[in-house]
């Protein structure tokens, strides 16, 4: 091991992960390449598009926009551990129900964004803060409108749920 | 693509990252948010042999007031910022302006100090400090400095810092109850950088303002203060100052030249309403 070759330890959805990786290796790769994560996705490799989207510690960031490194010591989660532990299962049921996803790329980005804002809601969220929340994650398909349908449609059924 | 091999060193002390700046200089370079640095690196524009990631250092994320001053430690998230009630309070221009960088996942690391540091032309940031008349404080191996907003911003992506320095944090002046300032932008898509924006500041001075200062992002190389308009928004004259403005913006992918300088008038007209709007 040198300085362009650590080791890192973390969780990633919940087990641990001891691992030697390159200093230059960033987060969304070291999950599709080395752990076989293969939901978070690579779109534009800047921050732009979102498809790379993932949880560190609880928050949301761009998979492209950290390095593995960077994550020795944190909780990571991805779209797998979401989805293994039903937390985003009504989310995914009101994307399908709604067309909203076609090829289905931006889709794990899109859900753990849309579910980052409804977990951090205190109220059922405008379609206008739908909207900004998404902003960040592109979607060459649908044209959103049933992306924002099925986030509000997800939000709304949550709130009568918790009445 | 992918970033070229570098090395990797995360510092726990202040001390350390300025050793470390002071001994690679322009061989390093400093990993705060990395939401621009990584995507750089990521399309390999740059490919520095060192990067020392300074999240570790304690003490360096407050936002706190100090007496006349609003402190923002350089590595204060978006995010954080964006959330503060020190900053909604003391430093309402900064709260105005945060919203419209980036997006909730960039803003969620994206820091303070990285945004001055890395002075995009088209950032927020910059331009609200520049408007507010705000300082940068700096530290070296060889100890510390401060650099008014002024002179901090030097050209394209370029500061006043040097590459042994770092910076520490970001005062801006406290807002008081003859503060006013407004802040407005246009961009294709909310969170993107954008095409250009304007963040202002002033003091209420009877019906008119005294103190104006007016600086544009998003139209030249460095966020620009036009202190001819600034003089005659400042007699009260918003037809004369949109005339006064002379802005040269270049053409860029997001709009051209001509764009720009129209949308600079429209700006000036909604942030002249905003700053002339008396508040109880
Ligand atoms: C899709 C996308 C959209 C964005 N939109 C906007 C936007 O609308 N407005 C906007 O303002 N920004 C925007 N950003 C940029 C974002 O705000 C960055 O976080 C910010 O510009 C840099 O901060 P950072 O902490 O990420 O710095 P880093 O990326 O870590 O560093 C940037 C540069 O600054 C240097 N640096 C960092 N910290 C220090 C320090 N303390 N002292 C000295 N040098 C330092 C680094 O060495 C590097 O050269 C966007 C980014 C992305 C990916
Ligand atoms: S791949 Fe990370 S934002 Fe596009
Ligand atoms: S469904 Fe194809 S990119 Fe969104």
């Amino acid at each position: 091991m040198n300085d362009r070759t650590l080791d890192i330890s973390l969780t990633v959805n919940g087990a641990r992960v001891q691992d030697r990786v390159e200093a230059r290796k960033t987060l969304v790769d070291f999950l599709r390449e080395d752990l076989a994560l293969t939901g978070s996705h690579v779109g534009c490799e800047h921050g732009v598009c979102g498809a790379c989207t993932v949880r560190v510690n609880g928050e949301i960031v761009r998979g492209c926009l950290m390095l593995a490194v960077q994550c020795d010591g944190a909780a990571v989660e991805t779209i797998e551990g979401l989805s293994d532990s039903g937390e985003v299962s009504d989310l995914q049921a009101a994307f399908e129900q709604r067309n909203a996803l076609q090829c289905g790329y931006c889709t794990p980005g899109m859900i753990t964004a849309a579910q980052d804002l409804l977990r951090r809601s205190k109220k059922v969220p405008s379609r206008d803060e739908i909207r900004e929340h998404l902003s960040g994650n592109y979607c060459r398909c649908t044209g959103y409108h049933a992306i924002v349908d099925a986030v509000e449609a997800v939000a709304q059924a949550r709130a009568g749920a918790r009445k | 693509m992918k970033p070229a091999p570098f090395a990797y060193k995360k510092v726990r002390t202040l001390k350390e990252a300025v050793a470390l700046l002071a001994k690679h200089k322009d061989n390093a370079r400093l990993l705060a948010g990395g939401q621009s640095l990584i995507a750089t690196l990521n399309m390999r524009l740059s490919a520095p042999a060192l990067l020392i990631d300074i999240n570790g250092i304690r003490g360096l994320d407050g936002i706190t007031k100090k007496g006349k001053f609003v402190e923002v430690g350089a590595l204060a998230r978006h995010a954080q910022v964006e959330r503060s009630d020190v900053i909604a309070r003391y430093a309402p221009l900064i709260a105005l302006a945060m919203p419209h960088i980036g997006h909730p996942a960039i803003r969620n690391r994206g820091s303070f100090g990285g945004s001055i540091a890395f002075a995009d032309p088209a950032a927020e940031l910059p331009a609200c400090l520049l408007a507010l008349g705000g300082e940068v404080d700096i530290a070296s191996a060889k100890g510390k400095r401060k650099v008014k907003a002024d002179a901090f911003f030097k050209g394209l992506f370029e500061t006043a810092l040097r590459p042994h320095e770092l910076v520490t944090a970001i005062r801006i002046p406290v807002a008081d109850k003859n503060t006013r300032v407004g802040f407005a932008e246009l961009a294709r898509r909310h969170g993107d950088y954008a095409m250009v924006g304007l963040a202002a500041s002033a003091r209420a001075n009877g019906k008119g303002l005294t103190d104006v200062r007016l600086a544009y992002f998003g139209v030249g190389d460095t966020p620009i203060r036009v202190k001819t308009a600034e003089a005659a928004l400042a007699d009260g004259n918003i037809d004369a100052a949109v005339s006064a403005l002379d802005l040269e913006p270049h053409d860029d992918v997001q709009a051209t030249a001509k764009l720009k300088k129209h949308l600079a008038g429209v700006l000036l007209r909604r942030v002249a309403a905003q700053l002339l709007e008396t508040r109880p």
